[in-house]
């Protein structure tokens, strides 16, 4: 296309749909994946195997995968061992990365909210540093934790409990959080505050009173972040986890690995691992967008 | 905000000395069950307890009176310490004292499934480490996974742009081209290593061949296998950086913008002379923060390929999650684990530095 014609219609049109096909074309490479992994849960073997992709057309859908999870309509009245399995990974994770990030955003707005209103001082230690002390966390990768806190767990009695997955999850966001609400606090016009203080609020006054409705949103984007990162993690369950605490990530990886996949089941397992979060991903995005927008604007 | 108002200073002495007082039992406490369990597990005393727990509720305990004394101490002034305190004090707790405790545990032979428990070896570790050519591959590996990031924050700002010219639909197309993110990588190794990649049958697979990919194995040969894991790790974090470039692109100047929708927005030169360098700062933090991610990149190449073929594909974290895995390794493990944190924080800071001098040349 030469510069000096895009003001011609014919440009224009072609412009359009390069432009539309590219969206189509990055659209189709995001959900394809999805659309295989649902479909191949109503696949039987045959199916798989010949590359069917159209329901109806190639092949004729059958509950076969979440039969196999026992959380089919025909299945999902009667007594399922892999159903309870499933049911209790599934909740492990929730109530896992809930708490984590409940954990997360409010010992990470407190210290976002200090950070970012008051001086702190303690002998050369100054603000600065404590917020660069909380942001280098993030630098620092699992794997240097992760073998320690096996051995800590071990001797705390903490291996496979939910509360040291909560604590090691809630420590790992929490960097993250305040970054976020460090920048949600400082959009938030300090003479608000100060109208509070006048009237005779404390300063805990003025955060719980004036502060926290106000940042709300800042807070949902933070929570939702950390709940997408939590529920993901792998690696940490992987090592500290067994019989009781596992979660569902977990459960999903040790399928993969025994006698031959069982393509159906594995393709329900997924879907149903993926499902909140592409849930919370279509209705919440702009929480997300919001999150994942801080520092980019200054 | 500190400068416009005058605290209370004016506290009883009755209230100091109690605050004091709860720190200093507290304290006591914490010290003393500490000690009771150190000399318990060196078997110099019998009393003590079956494991550390306790040790951490002395710990909580000694938490909630440090926050509470402060208070009591400090008044207005230990109000707003007691922001900052409880996310200082769980820090604390959880990464300056695991960090030192790895220290020395890399030490030590220590093997969790060996009967005799770990035996201080010094630094044979560090040299054992040394002439450990699959580390020093996971090493290079990592490399190879940074590079990756050019391309990903080449198609994740052609996408931000796209995203940011006048489309219908552009809420839709935000909401899908995020949707890679949420999934959890391990089931993304499912869907797309291991079953759309699969060598038999998978979709990927079949369309290769249709392209004229005789043999589409894409993860038996170490360059192949490599850039499969990159595709991968790719497919999910692209949307991080696109969504970070999209709100930069949004807060531009309003004409820059609109200049850009005149000249049909695919004007080459006038993104790179206007666009770009506009959106460099951005790109900066954007970049950084996925080097951090990418860093930690482990759960694909764990779930995928197990780091094969012939640990072409690992990372440092999957290599170090192997070594743990089959030999219950921890004291070598540890040791790989802080010499790369040595590593990427002294890189890190030269290269944090770097860009700071190299912005301030440019901006």
């Amino acid at each position: 296309m030469k510069q000096n014609e895009y003001s011609s219609g014919v440009n224009l049109v072609v412009y359009r749909i390069l432009i539309y096909g590219a969206l189509l074309f990055w659209a189709f490479l995001c959900l394809f994946p999805i659309y295989w992994s649902i479909t191949t849960s109503f696949k039987a073997a045959v199916n798989v195997m010949q590359g069917h992709l159209i329901p109806w057309i190639d092949f004729t859908p059958k509950w076969i995968g979440f039969r196999s999870l026992g959380l089919s309509p025909d299945t999902i009245f009667e007594i399922s061992t892999v159903r309870e399995e499933f049911l209790k990974r599934f909740f492990n994770s929730v109530i896992t990365s809930v708490s984590a990030s409940v954990l997360a955003v409010m010992l990470g707005s407190l210290a976002a909210y200090g950070l970012s209103r008051f001086e702190y001082k303690l002998g050369f230690v100054k603000n600065t540093d404590i917020s660069f002390f909380f942001l280098s966390q993030m630098i620092l990768p699992p794997v240097v934790l992760a073998l320690p806190f096996l051995v800590l767990y071990r001797e705390l009695a903490l291996l496979d409990t939910t509360i040291g997955l909560v604590m090691l999850y809630g420590l790992m966001v929490l960097p993250i959080v305040i970054w976020i609400m460090r920048d949600q606090f400082s959009t938030i016009p300090i003479e608000l505050e100060e109208a509070g203080l006048v009237d005779g609020l404390s300063v805990w006054g003025v955060f719980l009173r004036i502060v926290l409705p106000i940042s709300f949103p800042g807070m949902v984007a933070a929570f939702i972040l950390c709940l997408v990162l939590t529920w993901n993690e792998y690696f940490f369950a992987a090592l500290l986890t067994s019989a009781d605490a596992k979660t569902l990530p977990v459960m999903v990886a040790s399928q993969t690995g025994s006698q031959g996949i069982n393509w159906w089941s594995m393709a329900a397992l997924s879907t149903a691992a993926i499902a909140p979060l592409a849930i919370i991903g279509i209705f919440l995005e702009n929480y997300i967008v919001k999150g994942l927008s801080t520092g980019a604007v200054k | 905000m500190t400068s416009t108002y005058v605290g209370t200073d004016h506290i009883p002495a009755k209230r100091k000395a109690l605050g004091q007082a709860m720190i200093l039992i507290a304290t006591i406490l914490l010290v003393a069950l500490f000690i009771t369990q150190t000399l318990h597990r060196a078997g110099s005393i019998t009393a003590g307890f079956d494991n550390w727990r306790p040790i951490l509720y002395a710990y909580l305990i000694w938490s909630l009176a440090l926050c509470w004394g402060i208070t009591l101490i400090k008044g207005e002034r230990g109000q707003r310490a007691l922001f900052v305190l409880p996310a200082f004090l769980f820090t604390i707790a959880m990464v300056i004292f695991p960090l030192i405790f790895s220290v020395y545990i890399s030490l030590h032979d220590w093997n969790l499934s060996a009967f005799e428990g770990q035996k201080f070896n010094g630094i044979d570790n560090f040299i054992a480490l040394l002439g450990d050519t699959y580390y020093w591959n996971s090493m290079l590996n990592m490399l190879y996974y940074l590079i990756a990031i050019l391309f990903e924050y080449a198609i994740a700002f052609g996408l931000a742009l796209l995203l940011n010219a006048q489309i219908v639909a552009r809420k839709f197309f935000r909401v899908v081209f995020l949707m890679p993110l949420m999934l959890s990588p391990v089931a993304v190794s499912w869907m797309l290593g291991k079953s759309l990649m699969e060598y038999r049958f998978g979709p990927a697979a079949t369309l290769a061949r249709q392209l004229g990919w005789e043999n589409p194995a894409f993860f038996s040969t170490p360059e192949i296998a490599r850039l499969s894991i990159m595709i991968l790790d790719a497919w999910t974090f692209i949307p991080f950086m696109m969504i970070m470039l999209l709100a930069g692109l949004q807060a531009l100047p309003k004409e820059v913008n609109e200049a850009a929708r005149i000249d049909g927005a695919n004007n080459w030169q006038h993104f790179w002379k206007i666009t770009f360098p506009l959106m460099l700062p951005v790109s900066v933090t954007a970049t950084v923060i996925r080097i951090i991610f990418k860093l930690k990149l482990a759960d694909i190449v764990i779930n995928v390929t197990s780091g094969g073929p012939g640990g072409a594909t690992d990372t440092v974290t999957s290599f170090i999650f192997r070594e743990y895995r089959d030999r219950s390794n921890v004291g070598y493990g540890t040791m790989m684990a802080v010499v790369y944190l040595i590593m990427i924080v002294i890189l890190m800071t030269a290269f944090l530095n770097f860009l700071n001098r190299w912005m301030q040349k440019v901006t």
